[in-house]
């Protein structure tokens, strides 16, 4: 390079922005090894590392009733779902992982708090029934949040998006299966249903998001392509679906406030108490704590067996003729 | 998918004989066939409530992964040979596995033991899936054609479970000083149990052709146990064998807290369905 050579990266980025914007433009997909501005990077890492830990933390409450699911099949059946999470984790940090933070990166920063996750899984999971509205109420709002994403304009979120959506889809069936057996049970199992429906309810609404005005990312997120709906627009729509079917389960949705409006086309809800949502988010929840140091306990306790795999990995690589390992 | 390439649960080959077609057949297992599956089903069910304790606390997401595999691997197991046995007592997986006492239990105590750490649980699993492996490769001949089947679909998803251990075996003694030490307590720790599997008991002899007599299959384990620990550089424990007494009913001390957590709710309930 010569004294006079002009710094080429300002043209390369501003020929990169242009095909960026006609990316965006055209709705089409960027890809990894596509120019991107730093903020679209930093965003859609911040998200999807979020997602990735969301579905991690996810685990914790639903694995606290593997080993107490009152049937064989509820047992098969809840193990399946809260592997197709631990599965539905690796894809999005992998995803994640494309745009230049290492997994590893990423699970320091959950372990150590600087990382977010989905609030609600900050609330306890107290009965059979909680496994139910999960499934219902939790993984119905993670739906309708994520089918969207299926097209966000980054190519390995929008892919990885479509596979989580197809196993989320299952595992929402799954758990209006166990509401409606309950919901059609002895008058402890429908009480049991009532109650976990009645105390999920609410948190699954603020899982969309504050309200619009309140939301500072959405707009730059919107012009990106990732984001395609707004918070509220997307909560509406969930009540709308929750209404019907809770009709199915005969049970109700502890809000007097729900009905449409004919006139913004949209369903109206009752007020959602948006303190507990900011004091759960700031670490304040029933089982943050809890939730955080349990994901720290199996990292820490398992860096001895990383570490040997990884040092068998290179004693085997380093070996002249190699022996065939599965 | 190519049988090759399947994951060892995910993939249900169309026609495998799964719980539900098992409840529906007319066959009834003469009662000494449904106590000899009683104790199989026992097997796989004690150590899928084990092993389902670490799905989200495994060292890595990808061994969450693997666990919860042979998790479900075993209580789909546990769930056919259970149906089966309880058709000959008009009795459903389920009165079988949450309303039984612990003494009614036919588990062997390997699979009671606790998870402990990483390498404990890997040990466990190294002895389990080799014996199972010999059981059902020797069950898929059984005069009982239920029997059969469902051993001909378990052999195979143990394979992996053998492939799983195995591989893990290796990483853990060959890998660092501590794992090599950790991997070395964790058999030490599980080869008492050993004994106990290989040890006929009275209803071997009544279950004939049907069943598979355990004193058969303990040169093969030995001799598969042996490759790879030799691999592993590393001794077959020697350490004395527990007392066993799990088919009589006679179980170790942590079992009676394993069936309590996993009883408890479908207790609460008597009479309910889920």
């Amino acid at each position: 390079m010569t004294a006079t050579a002009i710094d080429t990266r300002a043209d390369h980025d501003a020929a990169g922005e242009k095909v960026f914007n006609d990316i965006i433009a055209r709705d089409s997909r960027i890809e990894p090894r596509d120019w991107m501005p730093a903020d679209y990077r930093k965003s859609l890492t911040r998200q999807i590392s979020q997602h990735a830990h969301s579905e991690i933390i996810g685990m914790q409450p639903e694995a606290n009733w593997i080993t107490r699911a009152p049937s064989l099949k509820r047992k098969a059946v809840l193990m399946a779902k809260v592997q197709d999470e631990a599965g539905h984790g690796l894809y999005l940090y992998s995803a994640a992982e494309t745009l230049g933070t290492p997994r590893e990166k990423m699970t320091e920063d959950l372990i150590a708090g600087k990382a977010r996750y989905s609030s609600i899984f900050n609330y306890p999971v107290l009965t059979w029934a909680d496994i139910g509205a999960i499934g219902w109420l939790v993984d119905g709002a993670a739906i309708c949040n994520q089918v969207p994403l299926c097209r966000a304009s980054y190519g390995p979120y929008g892919r990885a998006m479509v596979r989580i959506c197809k196993e989320e889809s299952f595992h929402q069936r799954q758990g209006f299966e166990i509401l409606l057996e309950l919901a059609n049970g002895t008058p402890e199992q429908r009480a049991m249903a009532q109650d976990a429906v009645n105390r999920w309810y609410a948190p699954s609404l603020m899982m969309f998001g504050p309200p619009d005005e309140d939301s500072p990312n959405s707009q730059k997120s919107m012009e990106w392509n990732i984001k395609r709906f707004s918070n509220d627009e997307l909560r509406s729509r969930f009540v709308g679906m929750m209404v019907e079917q809770i009709k199915v389960l005969g049970l109700d949705l502890p809000d007097k406030d729900v009905r449409f409006d004919e006139g913004t086309g949209r369903w109206q809800y009752g007020p959602l108490d948006w303190n507990e949502f900011k004091e759960v988010l700031a670490g304040r929840g029933p089982c943050n704590a809890q939730r955080l140091e349990r994901r720290r306990e199996a990292h820490e306790e398992g860096a001895w067996v990383r570490d040997a795999a990884s040092a068998y990995a290179a004693r085997q690589a380093a070996k002249p003729t190699t022996t065939k390992a599965a | 998918m190519s049988e090759a390439n399947a994951s060892a649960t995910r993939i249900t080959p169309g026609n495998a004989l799964r719980p539900e077609d098992i409840a529906l057949q007319d066959a009834k297992p003469a009662d000494a066939v449904a106590r000899y599956a009683l104790g199989l089903g026992d097997d796989a069910l004690i150590l899928a409530q084990r092993l389902g304790w670490w799905i989200s606390r495994a060292p890595e997401l990808e061994e969450d992964v693997a666990l919860a595999n042979i998790a479900l691997d075993e209580i789909g197991h546990a769930r056919s040979f259970l149906t089966y046995a309880g058709r000959a007592w008009d009795k459903t997986e389920d009165d079988l596995a949450y309303f039984r006492r612990e003494p009614e239990f036919r588990s062997v105590h390997l699979v009671e033991q606790p998870n402990g750490d990483f390498a404990r649980t890997i040990a466990r699993q190294f002895v389990v899936a080799l014996y199972q492996w010999e059981l059902y490769s020797r069950l898929v001949h059984s005069s009982d054609p239920t029997l059969a089947a469902i051993a001909a679909k378990a052999v195979k998803e143990v394979d992996y479970h053998r492939d799983h251990a195995t591989q893990w075996v290796l990483r853990l003694a060959l890998g660092t000083e501590e794992s090599r030490r950790r991997m070395i307590a964790g058999l030490r720790l599980t080869w008492p149990y050993v004994e106990e599997l290989f040890t006929d008991y009275p209803l071997i002899d009544e279950v004939g052709d049907a069943g598979v007599r355990p004193s058969e299959l303990r040169e093969s384990f030995d001799s598969a146990v042996r490759t790879v620990l030799t691999e592993a550089e590393l001794e077959v424990p020697a350490v004395p064998g527990a007392v066993g007494g799990g088919r009589l009913g006679r179980h170790s001390e942590h079992l009676g807290y394993l069936l309590a957590e996993m009883q408890v709710l479908a207790r609460e309930h008597p009479g309910a369905s889920w």
